[in-house]
């Protein structure tokens, strides 16, 4: 386990500095900077800029200083939005971020599991069909499309719920789904795979044959090894979450780390973006961390 | 070399007699190839052009009478012929970014798994470096800094997707690299180049096509996000992603507008995944459902 820890933690070191030097570059390398504005500075202020942002040296020092601020947990300045720190502006956009997020991760797993289950117990019916084929549905239609329709239906024609903003737990209702939609669909299929597997085993066969109930078998031997799957599927899910949040954070007017990261690109707010990515690298490396130990425990046979 | 094609030929035929024997998958297939022929045939079918606009239907909703089968937006244009139009933008990259990406995959994977040994480490560990980025975020930076070219789509979108294509070349390369007409031909001084070239890619076009299927939904879903946000094609130009993005705006006033494009590329998507899904069971019945 601690050599597990370590041998992952190291290993996650490369990884991140790939990634900080692809964002570094890519965003250097980009027509067009942080002071550029419709009124045209004098030579002499542009200068001052750049020397007080550290943007007149060399790329290759300029990227050694973010890395020491970085170490000491300092994402720098924002360019845009002048008196805030890139730290400040994480801390605000990022609870919003992670409440939807979560949320829309927790609904997608349990009903996604549920949904896959139902389907698998009555595997070849037509209420498998109907299920699997909502479920490719729901793969398909991508987040900006039902996000809009969403609105049209529950808070334009039937003003069930707030169409955006902040506010109490029904302001996040749509959202939520609406990130989560895609992710039902997809542990849906991924769980009715396995769980068909599992409940063909000998061991469910023997548990059957001893006479437990279908309940009692579901959840004391079906479950666990039927979840496998999804669990491993969890990684690239956060990723999807993080991205789909991108757009339904724009549609629903929320005001998380996904609106900021499209903003500072678009306003050339190197050190914004820059913390966005590195923040979230570092979020979905530590989470595929936790995953790969939680597979662990549910399935003794994986030696870390 | 006969032998061998003669394999994959027969693989494939048992996949195309699977996937035609099942109702889903070929009504998939057919509503698929009218999709492609509308976009294909876009301009015989409407007396409109993809940036004309009609001051006299401003917004009106579908009707036979005026020719504007799908409405009108809010400037006057027609969205029948804009859905086709971003269809056909919207199928070529999918298409070509997928070429890249296969491109790519296909002889990474390829040359990883027949080299082993520490070129395979340090080949895999690369693509296992590269699955940990947050790539939506990198090909967004794309588009900002370097404008909304269409090209930059096909490059940034194919090099995104090359991993999964990678790893399962990688998978079945290994496989196959020590099967006896590998051998023979390493036997009688073929060069590796051309043993790759020649004999392990061509028989592992089966399962690559199935991948390839997979793929294609993933990058039209990749662009019309872009699309979406405002990076992607732009004026006049159209996609299915930009349209759904203007529709979502007039979704009130006209529905329509947003009705119409969301269904093209839902149902593009729909048919995409089905086929491939199809495909999939064809070639391997053991995998159902997911990712292996």
């Amino acid at each position: 386990m601690l050599r597990f820890t370590v041998k992952r933690f190291f290993g996650a070191i490369p990884t991140l500095l790939v990634l900080m030097v692809l964002a570094f570059a890519l965003i250097r390398v980009a027509p067009g900077g942080p002071f550029d504005s419709e009124k045209q500075l004098s030579a002499e202020i542009q200068e001052r800029l750049n020397a007080a942002y550290h943007l007149d040296e060399p790329l290759w020092q300029q990227f050694i200083r973010y890395l020491g601020n970085l170490l000491q947990g300092d994402f720098g300045p924002s360019f845009a939005y002048a008196d805030y720190t890139v730290s400040e502006l994480i801390a605000t956009g990022f609870p919003v971020s992670l409440k939807l997020g979560s949320l829309a991760m927790l609904l997608a797993i349990i009903a996604g599991v549920a949904i896959g289950t139902m389907a698998a117990l009555k595997q070849n019916t037509r209420t498998d069909y109907v299920v699997m084929t909502a479920a490719m549905t729901g793969v398909s239609v991508p987040t900006f499309v039902i996000a809009p329709l969403l609105v049209l239906v529950f808070a334009v024609t039937l003003q069930w719920f707030p169409a955006g903003g902040l506010g109490d737990w029904r302001n996040l209702v749509l959202p939520v789904i609406a990130l989560a939609l895609p992710q039902i669909a997809y542990i849906a299929r991924l769980t009715r795979g396995s769980m068909i597997e599992v409940l063909r085993s000998d061991y469910i066969r023997t548990a059957r044959a001893q006479g437990l109930t279908q309940t009692e078998i579901l959840f004391h031997h079906a479950l666990k090894p039927a979840i496998l799957p999804v669990v491993s599927y969890l990684g690239p899910a956060t990723a999807a979450i993080i991205t789909g949040s991108v757009v339904v954070e724009q549609i629903f007017g929320v005001p998380g780390l996904g609106r900021f990261f499209v903003q500072g690109a678009l306003n050339r707010d190197y050190t914004l973006v820059m913390g966005i990515v590195v923040f979230y690298g570092v979020l979905i490396i530590c989470f595929n961390f936790f995953v790969d130990i939680a597979y662990r425990w549910l399935d003794p046979r994986v030696k870390l | 070399m006969t032998g061998v094609s003669q394999q994959g030929h027969s693989l494939f035929r048992i996949a195309m007699r699977s996937l035609l024997s099942s109702k889903a998958t070929t009504t998939a297939l057919a509503l698929m190839a009218i999709v492609v022929l509308l976009t294909l045939a876009a301009p015989l079918l409407s007396p409109w052009d993809i940036d004309s606009t009609d001051w006299d239907n401003v917004a009106t909703s579908p009707s036979i009478e005026t020719a504007h089968y799908f409405g009108t937006d809010d400037v006057g244009r027609d969205i029948f012929v804009r859905t086709l139009y971003g269809g056909r933008i919207s199928l070529l990259v999918g298409l070509s970014a997928t070429m890249v990406s296969l491109v790519i995959g296909v002889f990474w994977g390829a040359i990883a798994g027949y080299a082993g040994g520490r070129t395979d480490q340090l080949m895999m560990r690369f693509v296992d470096v590269m699955y940990a980025m947050p790539f939506m975020f990198f090909v967004i930076l794309l588009m900002v800094f370097f404008g909304r070219n269409i090209f930059l789509i096909f490059v940034a979108v194919g090099a995104v997707n090359w991993l999964d294509m990678a790893r399962i070349v990688r998978g079945q390369t290994l496989s196959m690299k020590h099967r006896e007409f590998v051998e023979a031909a390493r036997a009688g001084g073929v060069s590796n180049l051309n043993i790759i070239r020649r004999h392990i890619i061509p028989n592992l076009l089966g399962v690559v096509i199935v991948y390839v299927t997979l793929t294609i939904p993933q990058v039209i879903l990749v662009e019309s996000f872009l699309s979406f946000l405002g990076l992607g094609v732009q004026e006049p130009m159209t996609s299915w992603g930009a349209l759904v993005n203007d529709g979502a705006a007039l979704m009130e006033s006209a529905p329509w507008t947003l009705f119409f494009p969301a269904l093209f590329l839902a149902a593009t998507l729909f048919c995409f995944n089905f086929i491939g899904d199809g495909l999939r069971d064809a070639l391997d019945p053991r995998d159902s459902a997911g990712e292996s």
